[in-house]
């Protein structure tokens, strides 16, 4: 139980020191950082790594913007094989759907409620 | 070698006014007793960020013309500008209070730039009273310039914090018991190739060492002339590289070399590299410099406003950032 905590945590940490290392060393844009992480996840489930990651650390490998390439890509090849080629697209979000569409309920209900401004 | 871009007053126009008002996380500056008027709201009461921008400027122009129980209708000119696409809140400003206008920009560099434009204009009897002043809104800098405010990207150690602040100078002929604009020096743009929008004092050191370098040589003076050689909105980062590239050209950078935006919100760690925007020069040279002078503290001032050069769209390109440094020379006689 407690070890499940421990992986998630530090798989999760890990997928982060990635994305600091991108900004601080690479000298990446947040926008590129957080491409490369969504390819890097989606290459990654296409290579059929990214499920056993999930197997391993939980929430440490679905809760970073890795987790939303894997879905995209699973999307796409669950589809497929139902459908064929026209799977790859209308299967990409599939999985994603629920994300994207949070995406832009929380933002508006935010937006609606909140008046934007930089953080110290 | 002949001097280019240097101005000299005869008539030694005075800065017999100011006007300075500020966002409220100015608060946490170590200067905001020295401000004129803090605004609760961050949009100054406004709907936008513009809106709130522009009324900041006007309320700073109204400040300075009263101080000299002056109205708009007794100003001549006002010379003030931005960093807003096409200057639209220095406009709305302008458009208020109905001063003869003309926008400014040299970026950040506005505050001195304005200032030198203002002496020129009273040096040739044309102008009773001139305003000029640069002002900046966080808000509104950030997300044009770099990310929108609701994205909350993070930010490196060298970026700089834009600040929510303007300042406003009323310029007259020659008024004795207050600081006069003896002589300045208009910058040359240097591109030494940064391309990163959040290290901005390090694409700006050059320039202001050079423009430093030029007013010295070309006035004919020494650093020990003055009691104050204050910089700005190099930040920490671009402060010690300035410091460094002065120093190369044999300058003592050891003594009286101050910045303002490292300044402006103390040694604060969370502004990062310290304070920027046109409003930081402006609000800091027009509060405590002034101040300072006045009180008798400072007889001899060199200001350096720095500027980056940028626009969104060339940042956007790949291109890298002009930079610009303005100098402007106080006595008190």
């Amino acid at each position: 139980m407690v070890s499940i905590f421990i992986t998630a945590f530090i798989v999760g940490g890990l997928i982060c020191v990635v994305g600091q290392l991108l900004f601080d060393v690479a000298k990446l844009t947040p926008a590129h950082t957080l491409c490369i992480l969504v390819v890097a996840g989606s290459v990654l489930d296409g290579l059929g790594l990214y499920e056993p990651l999930i197997d391993f650390a939980g929430a440490g490998a679905t809760i970073p913007i890795t987790s939303f390439g894997n879905a995209l890509t699973h999307g796409a090849m669950a589809e497929a094989e139902k459908h064929g080629l026209i799977g790859v697209v209308t299967g990409m979000f599939e999985v994603t759907s629920s994300g994207i569409s949070s995406a832009i309920l929380f933002g508006f209900i935010a937006s609606v409620i909140f008046k934007s401004k930089g953080k110290v | 070698m002949v001097a280019r871009g240097l101005l000299t007053f005869k008539t030694t126009p005075s800065i017999v006014a100011t006007g300075v008002t500020a966002g409220p996380l100015e608060k946490k500056s170590q200067f905001v007793d020295k401000f004129d008027k803090i605004y609760e709201d961050e949009r100054c009461e406004a709907k936008t960020n513009e809106h709130g921008h522009a009324k900041m400027m006007e309320d700073a122009c109204m400040i300075a013309l009263s101080k000299v129980d002056s109205v708009p209708s007794d100003a001549d000119f006002m010379l003030i500008g931005d960093l807003i696409n096409q200057m639209t809140p220095s406009n709305f400003a302008a458009a208020t209070v109905g001063i003869p206008y003309i926008g400014l920009f040299s970026a950040c560099a506005t505050s001195v730039s304005s200032l030198l434009m203002a002496a020129l204009l009273t040096e040739t009897g044309m102008s009773k009273c001139a305003i000029a002043g640069a002002s900046s809104q966080h808000n509104a800098v950030e997300r044009q310039f770099r990310y929108p405010n609701e994205y909350g990207a993070q930010k490196p150690e060298t970026a700089q914090w834009t600040v929510t602040a303007a300042g406003v100078a009323a310029v007259t002929p020659y008024k004795k018991g207050f600081p006069s604009i003896e002589c300045g020096t208009i910058g040359c743009v240097i591109d030494l190739g940064m391309t990163d929008p959040l290290n901005m004092g390090a694409a700006m050191a050059p320039a202001a060492a050079d423009t430093l370098t030029r007013h010295l040589t070309g006035h004919n003076k020494d650093v020990k002339d003055y009691d104050v050689i204050m910089t700005g909105d190099l930040g920490k980062t671009g402060f010690e590289l300035y410091k460094k590239l002065a120093g190369n050209q044999g300058i003592d950078v050891t003594k009286n070399f101050r910045d303002a935006g490292k300044e402006f919100y103390g040694a604060d760690p969370s502004f990062l590299s310290g304070a920027s925007g046109a409003g930081c020069s402006a609000a800091i040279f027009l509060t405590e410099v002034i101040d300072k002078m006045r009180a008798g503290d400072y007889k001899r001032v060199l200001l350096i406003a720095t500027g980056a050069l940028l626009s969104p769209l060339s940042f956007q390109q790949g291109d890298t950032i002009p930079c610009i440094a303005h100098a402007i020379e106080l006595t008190m006689k």
